[in-house]
């Protein structure tokens, strides 16, 4: 009776094993010959430069200090390490082999020319909304880079997420495989800023937060995720900007890694700004069109934007402050409080940091997203390490805190900042953050 | 009052707690090695060393000091005694006017005490946030690897510190 009870049950696994191994199943696409560059279209090269610069590509594709597309680039994941692939059209360890068919596959269904799954990692629910069109002058573009001959480290993932069958499973419960659909009821520019946010730009694979397996929760669209580390703040009606974003500041921030009324671009952000520089200006423009809509300013929201840049202009604290202020403990504020006069204010006091402004002109701490967001991180992180834009390039400067500040220093900082200038509740995890930022 | 160490010895403060160190430094202890340059932690010819660590002195309130220890310039060695990071910038003369150059060697010696063989990458990188107006850069770069060979040779002697 044992026996056939376990022979029934190895043979039920076997079966839905079998079943699995048979719907996760994808047919390789054959090897082609590599194209020659000649023959690809200019016109179709230069619109695929301009929608890889959207797609922010080179993000983790290129390694640190690397050739440009050849893989290696360290992503961290919770679920472990991936390495971004070789898209070089070098046919040995690159996509030079691939035809056109394996290349729109692997964008809009995640699975590579051999057949084997992608990790989502490689934002393919996001990608297979790309249109025909720019899909094909996205592959034009890369078939005419530098072929570079190298092979990108193994991922390092942990069990049971190495098992690549598994995506099979993870797609069935996360994944639809779609075009994007216009909203007749918006314009033309909102409609192409809507498609390359959340298509090709895959905004939201940091700004929507991720459930446990990793996929984005739809349900809250644009709520605020995670970057490497970084708070990716909300890009929706909870968006925390003290002064709401319009389509003109975003396009300007986008642009430029600035407005005036908003914190500069750091982090991942900052490198997604650099590769925007490369963007034609409408494509830009529609983005902000789109994105600014999701964040509109409502009569509340204004209010708040009125007392951020009352503050900003040196007004008394307004009794929401005050409450602020309360709730953070007395001692810290005020140590915090003379942190914040002989660190930050040198540069910090400004009223408004007009365009152009020497980075010594620092945004006030009152229009600052990273003191009303819900977490101390971005703020910390910031002190922490400063800001440095890349060798031979100007961008904004901030010496880093982390050689001069104790960690209770460092806390009652960031309390007082928050208290002072955010009209927000205290945080709560600022001790935490403040040790998980010294580990970096 | 605030206890402050410097350079081993230890004086007593009577100053806002919001001062900067480098106003103490020079006026307090007329410890004028460490210049004022840009006052916003952006040139470096403020750097003196903290707990081992290169920090802008421009920029670091008294009120954290309590309990660290802080060694400026003055604490490198003498005018008849150079120690080896002075040694080293003045054989390879990488001053022109010299004003950014205290920061500079206080910033060297944070990375030789850290890391005594350092790359020239490691160097570069390191000396980043120092800024030279006159552009001896490169003679700078050369003394700090000038200096960490006279750190190993005096280390190798017998009695060497």
């Amino acid at each position: 009776m044992a026996r056939r009870l376990v022979l029934g049950l190895l043979l039920s696994v076997l079966i839905i094993a079998a079943l699995f191994a048979a719907v996760s199943w994808r047919t390789e696409i054959a090897p082609v010959e590599p194209a020659p560059r000649t023959a690809f279209d200019a016109a179709l090269v230069a619109r695929g430069a301009s929608l890889a610069a959207i797609g922010d590509c080179t993000a983790c594709h290129t390694p640190p200090g690397g050739k440009a597309y050849a893989g290696g680039y360290p992503l961290k994941t919770p679920f472990g390490t991936i390495y971004g692939t070789n898209i070089t059209p070098d046919p040995e360890t690159g996509i030079g082999r691939w035809p056109q068919t394996a290349f729109v596959r692997a964008m809009r269904e995640g699975v590579d020319r051999q057949g084997r799954h992608l990790y989502p990692a490689f934002p393919y629910n996001h990608f297979t909304l790309a249109s025909d069109e720019d899909l094909q002058a996205l592959y034009a573009f890369f078939m005419t880079r530098e072929p570079v001959r190298t092979e990108e480290p193994p991922n390092e993932l942990r069990f049971p997420f190495n098992i690549r069958m598994l995506l099979a499973g993870w797609k069935m419960l996360f994944f639809d495989e779609q075009r994007f659909r216009p909203d007749p009821a918006q314009s033309a520019e909102w409609n192409r800023g809507a498609y390359l946010s959340l298509g090709l730009g895959h905004c939201g694979a940091c700004h929507t937060p991720r459930n446990a397996l990793g996929a984005e929760k739809n349900k809250q669209f644009f709520a605020g995720g995670e970057a490497e580390g970084w708070h990716a703040p909300a890009l929706n009606g909870s968006s925390p900007a003290p002064v709401p974003w319009t389509a003109e500041s975003l396009l300007r921030y986008l642009r430029h890694g600035a407005s005036d009324t908003h914190d500069v671009a750091v982090g991942p952000m900052a490198l997604i700004v650099h590769s925007m520089a490369n963007v034609p200006e409408q494509e830009v423009r529609a983005i902000a069109t789109y994105v600014a809509s999701l964040m509109e300013a409502n009569p509340e929201r204004q209010q708040r934007a009125e007392q951020a840049l009352a503050r900003a202009r040196g007004a008394p604290p307004d009794p929401q402050a005050e409450k602020g202020a309360r709730q953070a403990s007395q001692d810290k504020v005020d140590i915090g409080a003379v942190v914040y006069s002989s660190t930050c204010a040198g540069c910090h006091a400004q009223t408004r940091r007009p365009p152009g402004a020497p980075s010594s002109d620092a945004l006030h701490l009152a229009l600052s997203t990273s003191v009303t967001a819900p977490t101390p991180r971005n703020l910390i992180r910031v002190i922490v390490q400063g800001m440095s834009p890349p060798d031979g390039e100007p961008g904004p400067l901030m010496p880093g805190f982390a050689a001069i500040l104790t960690d209770d220093q460092l806390a009652a900082l960031v309390t007082y900042v928050r208290a002072a200038y955010s009209g927000q509740p205290a945080w709560n995890d600022v001790e935490r953050e403040v040790r998980e930022a010294r580990k970096l | 009052m605030i206890k402050l160490d410097v350079n081993g010895k230890v004086h007593e403060i009577d100053a806002d707690p919001a001062t900067p160190l480098l106003y103490v430094l020079r006026d307090h202890l007329q410890l004028n090695g460490a210049k004022f340059g840009c006052g916003l932690g952006q040139c470096g010819s403020c750097t003196v060393m903290l707990d081992g660590r290169p920090v802008f002195s421009c920029i670091t309130p008294i009120a954290a000091l309590q309990g660290r220890r802080v060694k400026t310039i003055e604490g490198l060695g003498t005018v008849e005694n150079p120690g080896p990071v002075q040694r080293a910038f003045i054989e390879e003369q990488a001053a022109q006017c010299g004003y950014c150059i205290p920061g500079m060697m206080m910033r060297a010696q944070a990375l030789l005490e850290a890391n005594p063989a350092p790359s020239k990458a490691e160097i570069r990188r390191h000396m980043n946030a120092n800024l030279c107006r006159c552009g001896t850069h490169m003679r700078i770069l050369r003394a700090v690897e000038r200096a960490a060979g006279l750190m190993k040779a005096s280390r190798g002697r017998p009695n060497g510190g």
